[in-house]
């Protein structure tokens, strides 16, 4: 019995451990997944279901370089190979997207489940899917990348499963098109938060109009959109004005009421850079494009790098794991990258129900029938659980009663264009056959959601950038979109959306070049309404239109630099008003040396500065404490950008939003709380652990030069790209480099560049690194071998071929398959 | 002493066949029919299953690891906490190998005396 007992207890997950003898085991446990770092081998494979032999060839750092004979078999391989190394990622990502973690891990994640499913991903995932299947052509190819997994999957015994499933304790299973559509969708939710709707309502209901109109401009004095100012519009706007029927007293918008809740948005948004220069710019004469999309950094890598060539295209760059075709890239004759577009794409809609039933809903003084879903949960170790979402005109009921508040009468719906029907991979296909900007234009015009900002330059010399997405066509008079509004009525419903051929576009720009940095993709004379709020990037896109103004016979070294650029823009213009404004007759001998370095500081985030920890430290104090009023936690409300901070800091010596909360007894004035925030960089530096340097700043009398490197910028800012179930020996724990956000090289401590990519087509070369590499296995040497390439600014040479043999020289090993 | 000895041989030999088949736990099928079948004292039949799993788990995930150098293993053992040292990690892999069969080992001892 108790040898039983024990059998059974060593082959089952004890709560977090996995199940002992079964991950231990050498035949089937972890062991398995330690990689031979030694011996790499040509092989040759039967697979059933390819058409004709495909070869993939394995260059240097583990990339594959796929020849396949059809189009067909080439996404099929995609599939094959993307699963060899990436399988636990690809699932993992498409259970969270699907809201199925629970599945996995147990009750505690359900909660996140559930905002999953009432947010819509896998509502949309299935529309996309549904309306995929109606073009042949791309459902031909997105099934041939599916039955590629799948036949990868099934050559998998238990002991061949990455180490995660052992971990975790749990199986793969078989991939499909929904799972395809729920990988876009999961990237449409990270890209989509530029919305404050809750939140601006919070605001303008609490603070009053004035102050919102001060707080959250829709553009600002210094703007520099992806579109240049001046630039005129070719363009007839549709009719966006209001023509409901609806008596006037019956507002669309609200501004009077207070919610509890929003979604959860990242503290920091970091954004992304793209940007191409024609040959009138670059030494070669031909056009350089750059590309450095940043996200929350994460192993295994977010991206996985491939060249896929077959008789109808040959293609190189970043593809999702889990998703068809390229994403960001170049062929022979064209190359595109990406930035959010960071448009407003989600509105919120309070609905009435008519009774506790909630079985209908008003609108234009009628009851809608509601829609209601069961989702059903399945609970690791626990009986199912049921939540019951509701779907309206407006979309699907978020949070209700059941789900984030008390109050039945707080229903708010969310609209986002995600859940309309589309086919991103039909763009991405298009793309990686493109030859011209023709092409180009045409890939893109389907285009839906995440909305993004499409650089574009070609081998014969075009360069162009345009914002694509879905946008709905809103009403500048009631500000739709930017309020939480009415659902019962159609006043501030979407009224259509805006013509693909009528977003922001450009090609060929008299000042030789395109760029883009999350930026107002427009000035105030676009013809179309669009919230502005200061969600876009002030920073990042000044810095760049400088360099590139400035810049003469660029060449590939050039973007290098640029990308890996640490100026602090905003540093330059914050901190001269923060040493004005500083009392410096209350400071210490240690302060006033602070105070000195500062005052000498060039502004450069490098990793071995200490001045950019004295200048971020006091900035988020300072922030702190002017916007503590944004940060109640019962009432969401969003921060003024950094950009409308250093003005109303310059500009306004008496707001009330000096007087911090937490000392009811004592009005603080502008120069208090500044100099209440400089008091803290010497507090917080004592307080931080540094974990590579082991010597905590003391505050002593040695104060030398050689103290200040225990606190330098690197080791303060640490750097981590963790990997996506938080197991910490399986990230890249203290990785030093520079940068921070609002700085081209836009790395914090937790987000940055996720790929950086320079396309020289003169030379036809490209320079590509990213953060982690080809391998998802913590058991391999590629699992993160370019990470500290990367960190320490340096690319590599993709070797991009035209026949697989070119590569025979520097080879890891070729896979043969054969069907 | 020699049927201690055939014991580990026979327990060693069949587990590694079969293992790469077969869940783990097959080593406590193989450990209990060894026990079953060859006379011995209950400690010495415990300590031939305990020996027998302990040598050839500990041996093979050598073999494994340090092909790998050890990169993985190094990992788990800091996941695990052990603080990264993969020696431990492989004596406990042994030693819970090593416990299963033993154990196995000893209840065929005593199903046989039955």
């Amino acid at each position: 019995m108790i040898t039983i007992a024990l059998i059974v207890v060593l082959n089952s997950q004890l709560g977090v451990a996995p199940p002992f003898a079964k991950f231990l085991n050498p035949y089937q446990g972890f062991w398995q997944n330690a990689e031979n770092a030694k011996t790499w081998k040509d092989d040759e494979a039967h697979v059933p279901g390819l058409k004709d032999e495909v070869k993939v060839y394995f260059d240097k750092r583990l990339v594959p370089h796929v020849f396949a004979k059809n189009d067909q078999d080439l996404y099929f391989m995609q599939g094959y190979i993307t699963a060899k190394y990436r399988l636990w990622q690809m699932e993992i990502q498409t259970h969270s997207a699907a809201g199925r973690i629970s599945e996995i891990i147990g009750e505690k994640t359900i909660d996140v489940d559930r905002m999953q499913r009432r947010i819509g991903l896998g509502y949309g995932a299935e529309t996309a899917q549904d309306y995929i299947a109606k073009d042949p052509a791309s459902k031909q190819l997105i099934d041939a990348y599916c039955d590629g997994v799948n036949a990868y999957i099934k050559t998998l015994k238990p002991k061949d499963y990455p180490v995660e499933y052992k971990l975790l304790d749990y199986q793969p299973e078989a991939w499909n098109p929904l799972k395809v559509a729920l990988l876009l969708k999961n990237m449409a939710n990270m890209l989509s938060v530029f919305e404050y709707d809750i939140e601006n309502t919070n605001f303008i209901a609490k603070y009053g109009e004035q102050n919102f109109r001060e707080l959250y401009p829709d553009f600002i004095d210094a703007e520099d959109p992806i579109i240049p100012i001046g630039t005129p519009w070719n363009v007839t706007p549709m009719d966006s004005t209001n023509h409901s029927q609806m008596q006037a007293g019956n507002a669309g918008v609200i501004r009077n009421e207070l919610f509890a809740n929003a979604l959860t948005k990242p503290d920091e948004i970091t954004g992304s850079n793209n940007w191409a220069v024609s040959g009138s710019k670059t030494k070669s004469g031909k056009p350089i494009l750059c590309n450095d999309p940043h996200l929350k950094l994460s192993l295994p890598s977010i991206w996985y790098e491939m060249q896929l060539v077959s008789p109808n295209m040959n293609v190189y760059g970043a593809t999702l794991p889990g998703s068809p075709a390229v994403i960001i890239g170049f062929n022979d004759s064209i190359s595109w990258g990406v930035t959010n577009g960071g448009r407003d794409v989600r509105d919120w809609y309070k609905i009435k129900f008519k009774d506790a039933l909630r079985n209908e809903y008003e609108y234009n003084g009628q009851w809608l029938k509601a829609e209601k879903k069961v989702e059903r949960y399945k609970v690791r170790g626990k009986p199912d659980v049921l939540d019951t979402v509701i779907y309206t005109r407006f979309g699907i009921v978020v949070f209700d009663q059941n789900f984030g508040t008390a109050d039945s009468k707080k229903n708010l719906a969310m609209r986002w264009t995600a859940h309309l029907p589309s086919n991103e991979f039909k763009t991405f296909y298009q793309l990686n056959c493109g030859k011209n900007y023709d092409d180009y234009i045409n890939a893109l015009k389907n285009y839906t959601c995440p909305a993004q900002n499409f650089v574009f330059a070609s081998r014969s010399g075009d360069i162009a950038i345009k914002q694509q997405g879905r946008f709905p066509l809103r009403d500048k008079a009631t500000e739709q979109g930017k309020f939480v509004s009415n659902g019962t009525t159609d006043k501030d419903e979407w009224k259509g959306y805006i013509p693909a051929a009528d977003n922001p576009t450009i090609k060929n720009p008299e000042r030789g070049f395109v760029s883009s940095a999350n930026q107002h993709p427009t000035d105030s004379t676009y013809p179309y309404y669009y919230p502005g709020l200061g969600v876009y990037e002030n920073y990042r896109n000044r810095r760049i239109n400088k360099l590139l103004t400035e810049g003469k016979d660029i060449d590939a070294d050039f973007m290098k630099k640029m990308q890996t650029d640490n100026y602090n823009l905003l540093a330059s213009e914050a901190l001269p008003v923060l040493l004005l404004l500083l009392n410096k007759s209350d400071l210490n001998d240690h302060e006033k040396k602070i105070v000195d370095a500062l005052s000498k500081w060039d502004y450069y985030n490098n990793a071995g500065e200490v001045s950019p920890v004295y200048f971020d430290i006091w900035w988020n104090e300072l922030r702190k404490l002017l916007w503590d009023e944004m940060m109640d936690k019962n009432v969401p409300m969003k921060q003024p950008s950094f950009y409308v901070t250093v003005a109303f800091l310059k500009h306004d010596s008496t707001s009330q939003f000096y007087d911090n909360l937490s000392t009811p007894n004592k009005k603080e004035t502008r120069a208090d709380i500044v100099l209440m925030a400089f008091k803290r960089i010497e507090d917080t530096l004592r307080k931080k652990e540094f974990t590579e340097v082991n010597e905590p700043y003391e505050n002593d009398d040695n104060y030398k030069k050689d103290d200040l490197r225990t606190h330098d910028w690197g080791s303060y800012k640490d750097t981590k790209i963790s990997h996506l179930a938080m197991i910490d020996p399986f990230s890249s724990m203290h990785v030093c480099n520079g940068g921070n956000i609002g700085i081209i090289n836009a790395t914090n401590t937790t987000n940055g560049p996720s790929w950086r990519m320079i396309v020289d087509e003169g030379a036809m070369k490209a320079y590509i690194v990213f953060p982690g590499g080809e391998s998802g296995n913590p058991g391999s040497a590629y699992y993160d071998n370019m990470v500290n390439t990367w960190a320490k600014g340096q690319y590599y040479e993709a070797d991009f071929i035209k026949q697989g043999d070119e590569l025979e020289a520097k080879k890891l090993f070729v896979s043969t398959f054969k069907p | 002493m020699r049927n201690f000895i055939v014991s580990v041989f026979v327990i060693i030999f069949l587990s590694s066949l079969l293992q790469p088949f077969l869940p783990w736990y097959i080593v406590a099928a193989v450990a209990f029919v060894t026990g079953y079948f060859i006379k011995q004292s209950p400690l010495s039949a415990f300590a031939a299953g305990f020996v027998a799993i302990f040598l050839l788990w500990i041996s093979y995930a050598f073999v494994l690891s340090h092909a790998n150098n050890d990169l993985l293993a190094r990992k788990v053992a800091t996941l695990l906490p052990m603080g990264g040292h993969v020696s431990l990690l492989l004596l406990v892999t042994g030693i819970i190998g090593g416990l299963v069969s033993g154990l196995s080992a000893l209840t065929g001892r005593f199903a046989a005396a039955l």
